[in-house]
């Protein structure tokens, strides 16, 4: 392995405070060192460009089941928009959903270097842990999804949060999975008999549970476990005119509750994709932005944090956990529609979609999401994301970048708009002169979403010591581009990216793989006799696979890497 | 000691029954005993191990016609060196390997520039045109065991085919909402043939033969509010039968639709596949609804699921390009490729060409190098100029397989292989291997 010395590149690293001085950045032996103790290493010349850590993706369905369907149920997905294959690399295929190839490809050509795989049904964990194997460059840590899993909505209902928090270290141990996710907590398991619950007190059939109970007591397991990141929500309701309240009333459990864990995070909800849950108005006709209600919220709490979730404007597929949203996804608009309903656990509903800028419910959706960004006050807390692929692939990344850090981008674009007019005055965007700077934008790229994540000790930062993850981009804050395009351009393929001290892309070329690992935590629990009784039982009486092939076994398991949490005491 | 081994899942059909429980030779190279079975899945295990019927060296078709053992070096040779070769080889099977092995055919045929089909193309691949055009609202077989109380078996026969499915996930077994098995299911098959499945049937709809398409399409009538313009009879089913049936379907709690290639490879092909996704949509507007092809071998589901990730299709894939992937039914299917004659080497693995495809076309293949790479011998290894004998997956390989509801499930080793003889995945790393090899020394 080669030594570098990254020279003169203007350095952003918000976990180190350092905001775009000149500094050389070392690499020595994948890890990043003081420039003064490489010797004899190659040199990179940085001088007019921009150096961050490797990018962080909080949210993300890059792996799994669901995202697999989406692939197979769309050929047209293929058509005109893959990548010529170059070099040693495998073909990369498809647009929205791309191939695990792609996805890992086009994620180190953007200078990615960690990725969340935001639902992994448990059931299906080690069709995840096939496809991170196949999925190159890119370290990848996966959630597997707890919002309706029938162990926990019994020991939620009953209050026993230390069989819940047992039950969930050995399901984490279980699928190799990295924290808790919700998915619309009740309403997905309403779906296995085709219903929902829309607001955090509707209670869940049979269960007689409420959302509210199930995020409050998952919250509770969070902190009460010490896990790295923090209680990840889709909350209820999600997509629907108005939603905002119940967005507000789902934030608002995080009151009163206290971060606790050793790996630096200070929140204890995140809430994902915000732009889908920050709709007001009542029907699809008064539909407009209630961005400024939620993030007037979100801005005075500080132990909640959100990823936006931004439309992009594209044909793209819409993939869920949140089975119902789908259903009713296609009824709007009669596409094809796949669903998986998993027992025990979760479902997940697949429908394409097209974001058309023709249509003003979409662009309005644009624009609330760019709103929220533009509200912020803590970009650490505020994180980069397109829901990839819900709300756009996440190969748009640059392009939101542009958004953000030109009003002159956006505003082209709004008034392109067919009802420009109408989404105008449903949003209050044309009248938002911020523009972010490329420190902000690393916050939301890489250190918000690795400290929130409780990795920010491995990932999402130039710290001495920390994993040699770093990407240049060909931008110079000192001479940003007048034409926004070039932001763009800048941010999708770096001028070089380095994994773990390898020189992977050069020029926006992928030009080597690496080692990559899958992350996961690895909790220690007091042994807990009920828990394994009820694990027993649930897997003698109600599952389809037996106990022993449930969990991973080690050889499914691509270089694992754990976080090791005890929680025993 | 024989020792026993638990939690086997069984490499037969794609119900993947992952509860045998296997019982090994001291020297773990026999199968001795097998319980959880059906009477195939039994046949799988005990013809696995180390054991004088087993083939454990690779075979090459002689000059004069016979067949002689050769080294697995000099296959892996012939293997590479016949793909380099060819302009448009064809690698087709995969019904019955895991899923590591599927992902070594892929890099392999990627490499070589090649067609690389599984047996979808032969089987549930009209499913998949209408998938593409229309969706697949599904579940996992839990969820049918926990809460379906209407199950519909139309044109499939698990009694025969999937000889555990019922007892395990559909009819009999007690669920968390299902307490009372098979009393609290009511059963509906729709059937040409009264098979042995329609025996347990609370309805047997005697579909007449070729009319698939029309009996649901009344049903969709009854859905949609048009159920007084239904004929008389409707594919041989009265209009009485039919508004009686959907009601039933309207008012269960899950209704459940399992099919199979009566329905898939009926007049109708894909079409059939597609109103029967359309009436389970309908259906949910009602109730909950889930439909779920019966897929056949254990793990047929796998090759469609690991080349969808590596490629975005899962079945009949053109890499002849080498730098970006083609699905055309019909244009890149095997069968089609072979009557045409386009194809100039054919690698069979894990499933038998000769025994399923049309005679034409095997008789066209057969004019190239033909390999097949299979643990038994079966049609289409007795026409190769080579055969290469492998492990058998579930039995004395491990790895992942994909259930029929995409469910992985790993399964074990439970005795070894005859010496030297390689997974289907260390013979094709070794093709791989081999061709990088042949290229670096300027071969071809």
């Amino acid at each position: 392995m080669s030594d570098y010395i990254i020279k003169n590149g203007f350095v952003f690293d918000p976990l180190t405070g350092i905001k775009g001085d000149k500094k050389d950045i070392g690499i020595k032996d994948g890890k990043i060192v003081e420039a003064s103790e490489v010797k004899g290493g190659k040199t990179i010349d940085a001088s007019g460009k921009t150096v961050m850590a490797g990018g962080v993706d909080i949210h993300t369905h890059c792996v799994g089941p669901k995202v697999n369907v989406g692939r197979l149920m769309r050929p047209e997905d293929k058509l005109f928009r893959s990548r010529t294959k170059v070099g040693n690399t495998r073909v990369e295929m498809g647009f929205s959903v791309p191939s695990t190839f792609a996805t890992g490809y086009a994620y180190a050509r953007m200078g990615y270097s960690f990725l969340n795989e935001a639902a992994m049904p448990p059931l299906h964990a080690p069709h995840v842990h096939e496809e991170i194997r196949d999925t190159p460059i890119v370290d990848i840590a996966a959630m597997p999804v707890m919002g309706n899993n029938w162990f926990q909505l019994e020991y939620l209902k009953n209050r026993e949060l230390e069989n819940n928090a047992a039950y969930t270290a050995w399901l984490l141990n279980a699928t190799k999975g990295f924290g808790i996710k919700c998915v619309n907590p009740g309403g997905t398991e309403a779906w296995g008999w085709g219903m929902n619950c829309t607001t955090i007190h509707d209670p869940v059939p049979y269960f007689d549970i409420t959302p509210a109970e199930i995020v409050k007591g998952q919250m509770e397991t969070n902190e009460l476990l010490g896990l790295p990141h923090c209680l990840h929500v889709h909350p209820n309701n999600l997509g629907n005119p108005g939603n905002y309240t119940t967005t507000l009333d789902t934030l608002k459990l995080a009151e009163g509750i206290k971060p606790n864990n050793k790996f630096g995070r200070d929140v204890v909800l995140h809430n994902t994709h915000l732009q889908f849950h920050s709709y007001d108005g009542t029907t699809w006709a008064d539909f407009e932005s209630g961005s400024k209600k939620v993030m007037d919220y979100v801005n005075a709490h500080d132990n909640i944090s959100f990823d936006v979730g931004f439309v992009t404007l594209d044909e793209t597929t819409t993939m869920t956990a949140d089975g119902p949203f789908e259903f009713h996804l296609n009824r709007l608009n009669n596409l094809k529609w796949a669903n998986t309903d998993v027992e025990l656990e979760t479902a997940a509903g697949i429908v394409p979609y097209v974001y058309d800028k023709n249509i003003k419910v979409c662009d309005i959706q644009w624009a609330i999401g760019l709103e929220l960004a533009l509200l912020a006050k803590d970009h650490m807390r505020c994180h980069l994301t397109t829901d990839h692929p819900n709300a756009g692939p996440f190969t748009r990344y640059p392009r939101v970048i542009k958004w953000l850090m030109s009003k002159k981008a956006r505003d082209d674009l709004l008034h392109s708009f067919k009802w420009s007019e109408k989404v105008i005055a449903a949003t209050q965007l044309e009248s938002m002169d911020r523009e972010l700077s490329l420190y902000e934008i690393a916050q939301m790229t890489r250190a918000g979403p690795a400290k929130c994540m409780g990795i920010s000790n491995m990932y999402g930062s130039l710290k001495e010591g920390t994993n040699a993850n770093i990407a240049i981009y060909d931008i110079n804050p000192e001479k940003m581009p007048k034409d926004p395009e070039l932001i763009e351009k800048a941010f999708s393929e770096t001028a070089y990216t380095f994994k773990d001290g390898v020189m992977v892309v050069e020029n926006g070329v992928v030009i080597a793989t690496t080692p990559k690992y899958t992350v996961w935590t690895d909790v220690k629990v007091k042994e807990n006799a009920i828990v394994e009784r009820d694990i027993h039982e649930k897997f003698a009486k109600y599952y389809s696979v037996g106990l022993e092939n449930y969990k991973v076994f080690d050889e499914h398991m691509h270089n694992p890497r754990a976080i090791e949490v005890d929680a025993t005491n | 000691m024989p020792k026993v081994i638990k939690n086997v899942g069984c490499p037969y059909c794609g119900a993947c029954c992952d509860d045998v429980e296997v019982t090994v030779s001291d020297d773990g190279k026999r199968v001795l005993e097998v319980k959880n079975v059906c009477a195939i899945g039994t046949q799988i295990f005990m013809h696995g191990g180390d054991h004088d019927g087993r083939i454990k060296l690779p075979r090459m078709r002689q000059p004069d016609g016979t067949m002689k053992d050769v080294s697995f070096k000099e296959a892996i040779d012939f293997t590479a060196k016949t793909l380099l070769k060819a302009k448009k080889p064809l690698m087709y099977g995969f019904g019955s390997t895991n899923c590591e092995g599927h992902a070594a055919a892929a890099r392999v045929m990627e490499r070589a520039g090649g067609c690389l089909d599984n047996c979808a193309s032969i089987c549930h691949g009209s499913s998949f045109l209408a998938i593409f055009d229309n969706g697949y609202p599904s579940c996992t077989l839990g969820e049918v065991k926990n809460r379906a109380d209407v199950i519909v078996y139309w044109g499939s026969n698990p009694a025969h085919a999937h000889p555990r499915h019922m007892s395990r996930y559909a009819i009999f077994p007690r669920g968390f909402f299902t307490g009372k098995g098979h009393k609290s299911r009511t059963v509906i098959v729709i059937d040409p043939r009264f098979t042995d499945t329609g025996r347990v049937a609370d309805y047997y709809l005697q579909v007449r033969q070729g009319h698939d398409y029309e009996l649901f399409d009344a049903f969709r009538m009854v859905c949609h509010g048009h159920a007084d313009d239904i004929p008389d009879v409707v594919a041989n089913i009265p209009k009485e039968t039919i508004l009686e049936v959907a009601e039933v379907m309207k008012n269960a709690r899950f209704c459940n639709f399992f099919y199979g290639m009566g329905l898939c490879h009926s007049d109708g092909r894909n079409h059939n596949i597609d109103i029967a996704i359309s009436l389970t949509r309908d259906l949910n507007e009602f109730t909950k609804c889930t439909i779920m092809a019966m897929r056949g071998h254990y793990n047929i589901t796998g090759p469609g699921a690991v080349w969808s990730w590596q490629f975005g299709f899962p079945y009949c894939l053109d890499l002849t390009k080498k730098t970006m992937v083609h699905m055309n039914p019909g244009e890149t299917s095997s069968v089609d490729l072979a009557m045409r004659d386009e194809i100039d080497a054919f690698i069979n693995i894990g499933t038998d060409a000769g025994a399923h495809f049309p005679i034409p076309a095997v008789q066209h293949l057969k004019k190239h190098p033909f390999i097949t790479i299979d643990p038994s011998r079966n049609m289409a290894s007795e026409i190769s100029d080579l055969h290469v004998p492998v492990k058998i997956c579930g039995v004395d390989d491990g790895g992942i397989v994909y259930r029929m509801d995409n469910v992985p499930i790993q399964y074990r080793k439970v005795v070894d292989a005859p010496a030297g003889v390689p997974s289907d995945e260390e013979f094709l790393d070794a093709v791989y291997e081999r061709m990088v090899e042949l290229e670096g020394e300027g071969f071809i």
